[in-house]
């Protein structure tokens, strides 16, 4: 069954052509050279010429070198014993640990039908108001963190998933810096969370294939975790560094490009990954929180564009901080009706205040004069910056939305913010 | 029947397959690709020399050259019968629920589904009598589906006169049944089941003439209705940036629009946004035939991580499962959300198919088919003179957000109303995000033509000094401007403004919208309000809005809604009064 092939046609990127007989598409073969043995998968047949993508790259290879196909799809052991351990995109440990092989499943398998999905319901806290209150996470959303190169997004990542209430942690790194690597590895130790962590790690110097691979080994193992009712928190990062490497091998595949030079099937790659984001109907679930950078800082841009189209909202990280305009949580109505009936109130208003602000201080800074209106927006502004948008803050939601209160009665009249008169009755802070 | 006619799986490059055929192969017919125990399903899309090219509508993992393939001769079709409703189909009409039960959490390659019931009983009531004369569409009889009078009829791709040579009983049958027998002017005959299928990429035309839309299509959204309205068998667009809100706006149009049934097609986007409708509409109660909103509602249900081949078929099972409710003299509202992502399902094959791509890789059929899509909408005269109409709703992703791309560009040429969502309206919660400055729309609305048109100039007039504002600041605005400036942020907060979390708010009939709207139009567009300053106008403006917010959630005509009328009522006449004294002063 496992037949050798010696014949490589031809070698163009990291993808190779064998002349082969009764290969199956999308197969993993073993390609043994001179400096070692990689996997490679089959991306095309074209009668007995089959494409194979090298997963080490095809340095060195020789046309000579053999392959031999396996006979089934890319696998990956899900077992219990993969918490605490680290692997590379093909699922090599690189811990000291074994190499595991228990449970194996196919990556990339097949939707998850619609009707048992369930609606999300349960709120993920945070202590973060710019996400409890302004964007709910909940469980099961996909959700990317959109910012630039340079800003603090894996360590917000990692506070949220230490924070957040979860029971497995899965960690897949494409192009990642070894720095950074380290930096979750220490972090998550600091906090006692290793032990329920799982990481897939590509680094930068890593081979650019095994950038394609990192998500769905991350989501077919948490895919059987979540099967085993277990509440599992995938954590991507950096997403923008897979497009880049799908944009590389389709490029190489002489696939005509569709915008930018990526190809036109980004939006379904993505989406095939980022859908795997799942609450079943009796077992557990999947969130995806993933970082995406974005080239230039620009939201149109092919990789953000095609994300912010398929996930459920994004946080846009801007300086620092998690910028109002452009964060949506699109799963927030699911759950901020239940937390506490000012939620929503609050969070409209504040909203729409803070956009006035922002209207008055470019006002400001074409130096208008301030009416007392404008006056009264900048005070406000500014405490909402610092009291709410700041990452420093670290308060429960119930918390912050008494802030909110206290802020609002301090700097406006009831009818300045626009709020209805039932809930200003109940809500609004009475004058000592 | 002839012999199945076989070929051989050559080449496979995604979803895309080369098979050599041994005879002869047809375009478009269904084939079948054979890899162990499973029978993938796929379309004859492209034919060179002996080779069959074949989109796989499943994934393509594992097959293996010298696979065997089967062409059935049948394009691809959709069963047309009495259970449509209500119903959860893929875009190859198979039935979810059915699939879930069978295989579980995840979608099996392979696995296929009859759409309907094949022995559910239902109750035939006969209509046409031995020895009638019928064409293609025309009734045999009807059986109950919900408050339906689901008709049977002869099915629409018969050619000429046929005469009905045995009827059913009234009774119950199921859809294995033959309910009537016809026979054509050589004699042939034909039999007729409670069900028929139609190929999907071919419009129903089994009616007398195609009219001019001209009814509104009341959707109760106030921003719609009342400025950019929607005619029942017309066509609209809704393109916008991500986020921007075109799903809600939809889930909302698919729960209030006063439309009979309503087939939602998802093409392509999140799994999450059906769930909510599958899982709350069985619950909702349409307010205009008190039944669960599920029993009017079908759902064709193709998700971005479903194929995406299957994509690009599920926009066509959906227009022909409406255009067949057409038929019985209903009017039907197609909702599809998105048809940019079904314009990338046929990017993606284009690009496998290596054809010379058009802009930004599209291939440079997308806009013919853009426009015969949105033309298989319309309002029907039917054979017995009923009316029928089929109204597509789609909206657009746009990448970037960027108007200017292929795919907006074409849907805009064949579109009769568009409903431009923007960034800036989003990012302020300015919901619905409907641009009033860029959207338009050709059919008449059911208020006045000049009413409407005061609304339109309000608000340009308020825009305008607004970007005024910008550079001369508001001291350099006079106080007048600066009112028509209130005023049109006014009416944009407490009328076109809707809140989808609010019970009453969401919806607005047309009633309480020609009231509120006539009510805004005489009191406040057009008061002359002599207000002192500025800053007395913006509180003015402020404490109306704080009024109309709770105005607008009120129970109509309820004893709250009438005191909040009446407050508001006297706020402004107090100011209007406060102009009298200033002026005898």
């Amino acid at each position: 069954m496992n037949k050798v092939y010696t014949s490589i046609s031809n070698i163009a990127g990291d993808v190779i052509t064998v002349e082969a007989e009764g290969v199956g598409y999308n197969e993993i073969a073993q390609v043994t050279t001179s400096r070692g043995t990689s996997l490679a998968q089959v991306i095309r047949i074209e009668s007995n010429k089959v494409y194979l993508q090298v997963f080490a790259g095809s340095k060195g290879i020789s046309t000579g070198d053999k392959v031999r196909f396996l006979g089934h799809p890319m696998r990956i052991s899900s077992g219990e014993d993969l918490l605490g351990r680290i692997f590379n995109g093909s699922g090599v440990p690189l811990d000291k640990g074994p190499s595991l092989s228990d449970y194996v499943v196919d990556i990339g398998g097949p939707p998850v039908n619609p009707v048992k999905r369930i609606i999300p319901r349960k709120m993920i806290r945070t202590n973060i108001p710019m996400i409890d209150i302004f964007n709910s996470l909940v469980e099961s959303q996909k959700l990317p963190i959109f910012s630039i190169a340079g800003e603090p997004y894996n360590e917000l990542l990692v506070r949220i998933a230490q924070q957040a209430e979860v029971d497995i942690i899965i960690l897949g790194g494409m192009g990642l810096k070894y720095d950074d690597y380290l930096f979750f590895r220490d972090t998550l130790e600091e906090h006692g969370s290793l032990s329920r962590a799982v990481f897939f790690i590509h680094t930068a110097a890593d081979p650019i294939v095994e950038c394609l691979l990192v998500p769905d080994v991350t989501l077919a193992v948490a895919e059987q975790f979540a099967l085993r009712n277990k509440r599992v928190l995938v954590l991507l990062t950096d997403m923008t560094n897979f497009c880049d490497a799908l944009k590389e091998i389709s490029i190489t595949m002489e696939q005509i490009p569709s915008n930018r030079g990526y190809p036109g099937d980004l939006y379904s790659q993505l989406a095939r990954r980022y859908e795997k984001a799942v609450d079943f109907e009796t077992a557990g679930s999947i969130t995806i929180l993933a970082a995406t950078t974005m080239p230039g800082d620009d939201v149109t841009h092919p990789i953000p564009d095609n994300t912010g189209y398929i996930t459920e909202g994004q946080l846009y990280l801007k300086a620092g901080v998690i910028e109002p305009f452009g964060s949506l949580s699109r799963l927030k109505q699911q759950v901020n009706a239940k937390t506490r009936q000012d939620h929503r109130t609050i969070m409209d208003t504040m909203i729409q205040l803070f956009a006035s602000y922002r209207e008055s201080l470019e006002k400001q800074s074409m130096g208008f004069q301030m009416s007392a209106w404008d006056k009264k927006l900048l005070h406000y502004g500014k405490i909402f910056e610092e009291e709410f948008m700041s990452l420093k803050v670290n308060i429960p939601l119930e918390k912050a939305l008494d802030r909110a209160w206290e802020v609002l009665a301090e700097c406006f009249t009831p009818e300045e913010t626009g709020i209805k008169k039932t809930i200003i009755d109940q809500f609004w802070p009475k004058r000592q | 029947m002839t012999a199945t006619r076989l070929g051989r799986v050559v080449g496979i490059n995604g979803n895309i397959v080369q098979a050599e055929f041994d005879t002869f192969t047809i375009q478009n017919e269904v084939a079948f690709v054979l890899t162990g125990a499973e029978r993938l399903k796929s379309e004859v899309i492209r034919i060179r020399g002996n080779t069959a090219e074949l989109q796989v509508y499943e994934s393509t993992t594992g097959l293996k050259v010298g696979d065997k393939v089967e062409f059935t001769a049948h394009l691809l079709s959709v069963e047309l019968g009495p259970g449509l409703l209500g119903q959860i189909f893929d875009g190859l009409q198979n039935p979810l629920p059915k699939l879930a039960e069978k295989y579980g959490f995840f979608l099996q390659r392979g696995a296929y589904e009859r759409p309907l019931e094949e022995n559910r009983k239902w109750h035939f009531t006969p209509l046409a009598t031995v020895g009638e004369k019928v064409r293609a569409g025309n009734k045999l009889g009807f059986v109950p589906e919900y408050i339906f009078k689901h008709f049977i009829f002869v099915p629409f791709g018969l050619a000429g006169a046929y005469e009905v040579i045995s009827i059913a009983q009234e009774g119950e049958y199921s859809l294995k049944d033959v309910v009537a027998r016809l026979k054509d002017a050589e004699g042939r005959t034909v039999d007729c089941f409670l069900s028929q299928s139609w190929p999907v990429k071919i419009p129903i035309q089994a009616y007398r003439e195609k009219l001019k839309p001209h009814q509104p299509l009341v959707t109760k959204m106030r921003i719609v209705d009342s400025l950019f309205p929607v005619a029942l068998g017309g066509t609209y667009c809704i393109p916008g940036p991500f986020g921007a809100g075109k799903t809600v706006l939809q889930q909302l149009t698919s729960k209030h629009a006063e439309v009979d049934v309503v087939v939602i097609a998802a093409c392509g986007e999140r799994a999450g946004e059906v769930v909510e409708t599958l899982r709350t509409f069985p619950e909702l109660i349409d307010p205009r035939t008190n039944r669960p909103l599920i029993e009017r509602t079908i759902i064709i249900c193709n998700t971005s991580s479903m194929p995406v081949a299957a994509r690009e078929s599920s926009v066509y099972t959906a227009v022909t499962i409406a255009e067949y409710y057409r038929q019985m003299g209903l009017n039907v509202l197609l909702l599809a959300d998105s048809t940019s992502r079904w314009a990338q399902a046929m990017r993606e094959m284009s690009g496998r198919l290596e054809e010379i791509p058009g802009e930004e890789a599209f291939p440079a059929y997308l806009e013919s088919r853009i426009a015969s899509f949105y033309e298989r909408a319309g309002v029907v005269r039917l054979s017995d003179g009923s009316v029928g109409s089929v109204t597509i709703g789609g909206t657009v992703s746009p990448a970037g957000g960027n108007f200017e791309e292929p795919v907006t560009q074409a849907t805009l040429k064949v579109v009769g109303a568009f409903h431009g969502l923007s960034r800036e309206r989003s990012d302020a919660r300015r919901y619905p995000a409907i641009d009033p400055l860029i959207s338009w729309s050709k059919y008449p609305g059911f208020l006045e033509e000049k009413i409407m048109q005061r609304g339109h100039s309000v608000l340009r007039k308020s825009h305008e000094v607004a970007s005024m504002m910008k550079v001369v600041g508001e001291e350099g605005t006079a106080l007048g401007d600066y009112i028509d400036y209130l005023k049109g942020e006014f009416f944009d907060f407490v009328y076109l403004q809707q809140n989808a979390f609010d019970d009453i708010d969401q919806a607005t009939p047309q009633d309480r919208q020609r009231y509120i709207f006539e009510f805004i139009h005489r009191n406040i567009l057009e008061a002359p309000f002599n207000l002192p300053d500025k800053d007395s106008a913006l509180h003015f403006f402020q404490k109306l809005r704080q009024l109309f917010k709770s105005w607008n959630s009120a129970q109509w005509q309820s004893a709250e809604f009438r005191s909040l009328e009446a407050e508001i009522s006297n706020e402004i006449t107090q100011v209007l009064k406060k102009k009298m004294n200033n002026q005898n002063e």
